[in-house]
């Protein structure tokens, strides 16, 4: 029996060396004359351990490796073809003892059903895992109010952020009468942090389109768009190619599975501008314009683009429709809480230990997310607190890791499910600096429209650099939250309305390291450059002089054998000397 | 302008297109490098769309680019993955070693172009850069000496 040999082979996987690996493989098979199929796969989520490869003769008897490289994948393929599966590099196994998947076992994969099992780029694939089922029966046997309320009666919210009900949006564009519409996929993923509809569209292409082609059906849509931004470029290759496929069977183009239904979808690529994610901003970018929100109503339901009826979706929302159609509402509404219904798909990342891909059943609590699913922290230091929702989300303490994961509950603590980016930091981050990280970005971000948006926002950044620079007041504190209130009312867009989230989060959650920074001067978590010092511990400095080489200043002196001494006017706190002491000699606080 | 009909054909596979403006200049910018004065005159000119309205999206997206850049782009993540794990030291680093302080983005020798950007979407494998289209993760400021060696 031949081996199955499958690389993961998505941007993570990549960047890992995941193609290097690949190519090692078909050298070594075909040097060895060994039989195996080699496949390409793209990402199951477990970027912490990329490179990837799963080998099996039989799915059931599979052993996946992670951390693979050039060299030792030739002794895997060896070892394995020869009936003794090497243990070590071991990720996920169903025949070795001990390495049953513990990350998956929390997880419902709903979204990422596909990623990493099938070729993206193969629709044959995707077919065989009933792909375009769930199309075949929407125009077959539903008519479009059926499907309407097969979504409405799913609970699915839209997985932007918002969480908006996705049935009602398709039930706005459906009434809207006109005889052209359109149908869009927010594929803008801007949020520094988030990486899930990346994933998904290089994964599993197709499930996004099918999603798009029964929206399309269900509203009354002939034309497409999937809005992708540029620094995603493998998507946008798998997308085009998964386009092409579709249409070569049929799936897109004219008189689609018979019917009278025609229909056609484009890829428009994004420009680099976070404010695109907005969906009237992202409008004006398809059509050509700069990318800058409008007023609603009218909402895009009615005139959105080109002035016609538009219904926008996430990318995660749509992988989501087919898996409904197919497997019914109810189906779906059996995971989740009583008003968030189904999964969501999460980006964990920072100083967690799995940090990559997963999906969860909604209403699990966070604990559970980050130290069950995530496997816990990094780094020795402890969990001090995460972000949610990117620059428009906030960042909960430990005592909130209790919060169930549903839009309602994220909510009600400040922050907001936003579109599942999940930022874990440990004791080594400063919250002064994050909400100066994020305003920064915001600001940069900010499209100019609204002068609250625009100014405010360079202003509460102006505050917090003071903060961070140690020349804080405590009149900083108020001017920050009243600035906030007023750039949450003057603002037009969600960008402005979500910016001063992870300030009034951190200000509620971790007032006492603001107080810190202004009262004592000092920054506890010794990020903050300008109220560090750095000196010598006279007990410990044994003089070895090494400190006083690396100093790019040359502000260290002391003789060989002899207690050295920083000059604290001419440091520049760079640090140089406290990575290079071996005798931890050198004190940062 | 150095590659004309490059741009002309650019130019003739979007003109009268809905909403083809940003690809074209994507495209234009693509063969040329960046997008000059006299460039964008000269699309303003073939498809009748006004030069203030061109400069409008140039300028607003940061993709565009109004200078000339280097042969190659060194993306900088700066997400927020990133910036816990400490990109800026990365930053500091590459600049440091390409001798370009925090105002200029490209080497005086035309190599390189330094670009910090929002978010790559390798989390995971924080701090991530790109240099043209190979992300190099879990990086620290020792490493950054030997990837930038590899290019020429």
């Amino acid at each position: 029996m031949s081996l199955v040999i499958k690389v993961g082979l998505a941007s993570c996987g990549l960047a890992a060396g995941a193609g290097e690996v690949y190519e090692a493989i078909l050298k070594h098979t075909k040097k060895n004359g060994i039989d195996a199929e080699i496949k390409k796969t793209a990402c199951i989520g477990m970027c912490f351990v990329e490179p990837l490869v799963e080998i099996y003769e039989e799915k059931k008897k599979s052993i996946t490796y992670g951390d693979v490289t050039p060299e030792n994948v030739g002794n895997i393929i060896d070892a394995f073809s020869k009936g003794k599966p090497l243990e070590e590099n071991v990720i996920i196994s169903n025949i070795l003892k001990g390495s049953e998947n513990k990350t998956y076992k929390k997880q419902k994969r709903i979204v990422l059903r596909n990623c990493g099992i099938i070729d993206p780029v193969s629709i044959e694939d995707y077919l065989a895992t009933d792909g375009y089922k769930a199309l075949e029966k929407s125009v077959k046997d539903m008519s479009r109010e059926d499907i309407i309320d097969e979504i409405k009666n799913s609970g699915l919210r839209g997985r932007g952020g918002a969480g908006f009900p996705t049935g009602l949006k398709w039930e706005f564009a459906y009434n809207a009468q006109n005889e052209k519409k359109y149908i869009v996929c927010n594929a803008d993923e801007g949020d520094p942090g988030a990486f899930m509809d990346r994933s998904v569209l290089e994964g599993d292409p197709h499930s996004v389109i099918e999603g798009m082609i029964i929206g399309a059906y269900a509203i009354g849509a002939d034309e497409g768009y999937i809005y992708c931004r540029a620094e995603y470029p493998l998507a946008i290759k798998h997308l085009n190619i998964a386009i092409e496929q579709a249409t070569e069977k049929g799936y897109l183009g004219e008189r689609i599975f018979g019917t009278d239904f025609n229909f056609e979808l484009h890829i428009k690529e994004g420009a680099g501008a976070f404010v695109c994610g907005e969906e009237t901003a992202l409008m004006a970018s398809i059509e050509g314009k700069r990318g800058m929100p409008t007023i609603r109503p009218p909402f895009p339901a009615q005139s959105g683009l080109w002035g016609k009826p538009t219904n926008i979706n996430n990318v995660e929302t749509f992988a989501n429709i087919a898996w409904i159609i197919l497997n019914g509402a109810n189906e779906y509404a059996k995971y989740g809480t009583e008003k968030s219904k189904g999964t969501k798909v999460f980006a964990l990342a920072g100083k967690i230990k799995n940090s990559g891909l997963i999906e969860v059943p909604m209403g699990m609590p966070l604990k559970d997310v980050i130290y069950d699913v995530g496997g816990g922290m990094k780094t020795e230091r402890p969990f001090k607190g995460v972000q949610l929702g990117g620059p428009s989300g906030g960042c909960l303490p430990v005592e909130l890791l209790d919060t169930i994961v549903d839009y309602d509950s994220i909510n009600k603590t400040g922050a907001i499910m936003g579109s599942g980016g999940m930022v874990v930091m440990d004791t080594a981050s400063c919250m002064v600096d994050i909400a100066k990280f994020f305003l920064n970005f915001t600001q940069n971000e900010s499209c100019g429209k609204c002068t609250f948006c625009r100014i405010g926002t360079k202003r509460m950044l102006e505050i917090l650099t003071r903060i961070s620079d140690g020349k804080g007041k405590m009149e900083d504190i108020d001017t920050l939250e009243e600035l906030s209130q007023n750039i949450i009312k003057g603002s037009l867009c969600g960008l402005g309305q979500t910016a001063p989230n992870p300030v009034l989060t951190t200000l509620k959650y971790f007032r006492d390291e603001y107080i810190a920074h202004i009262k004592d001067k000092t920054c506890p978590a010794g990020v903050c450059t300008s109220l560090l010092k750095y000196e010598v511990i006279e007990d410990k400095c044994i003089g070895c002089t090494v400190c006083a080489m690396k100093c790019p200043v040359d502000c260290i002196s002391g003789e060989r054998k002899q207690v050295h001494y920083i000059d604290q006017d001419a440091c520049i706190k760079c640090g140089a000397c406290y990575d290079a002491c071996k005798f931890d000699a050198i004190k940062k606080g | 302008m150095k590659y004309k009909t490059g741009i002309d054909i650019a130019i003739n596979k979007f003109i009268g297109k809905k909403g083809a403006l940003i690809p074209l200049l994507q495209n234009v910018q693509d063969i040329e490098g960046y997008l000059s004065k006299e460039v964008m005159s000269y699309v303003s000119e073939k498809t009748g769309i006004k030069l203030a309205h061109i400069y409008g999206v140039a300028t607003f997206y940061t993709m565009f680019r109004l200078k000339p850049r280097g042969r190659h782009i060194i993306r900088v993540c700066k997400g927020t993955a990133c910036h816990v794990s400490d990109a800026n030291s990365i930053m500091n680093e590459i600049n440091n070693q390409l001798d370009l302080s925090g105002e200029e983005d490209t080497t005086k020798d035309g190599k390189f172009t330094v670009m910090p950007v929002a978010c790559l979407g390798c989390c995971s494998l924080a701090p991530v850069i790109m240099i043209d289209d190979s992300t190099h993760g879990k990086l620290t400021p020792d490493s950054i000496g030997k990837i930038l060696k590899r290019f020429e």
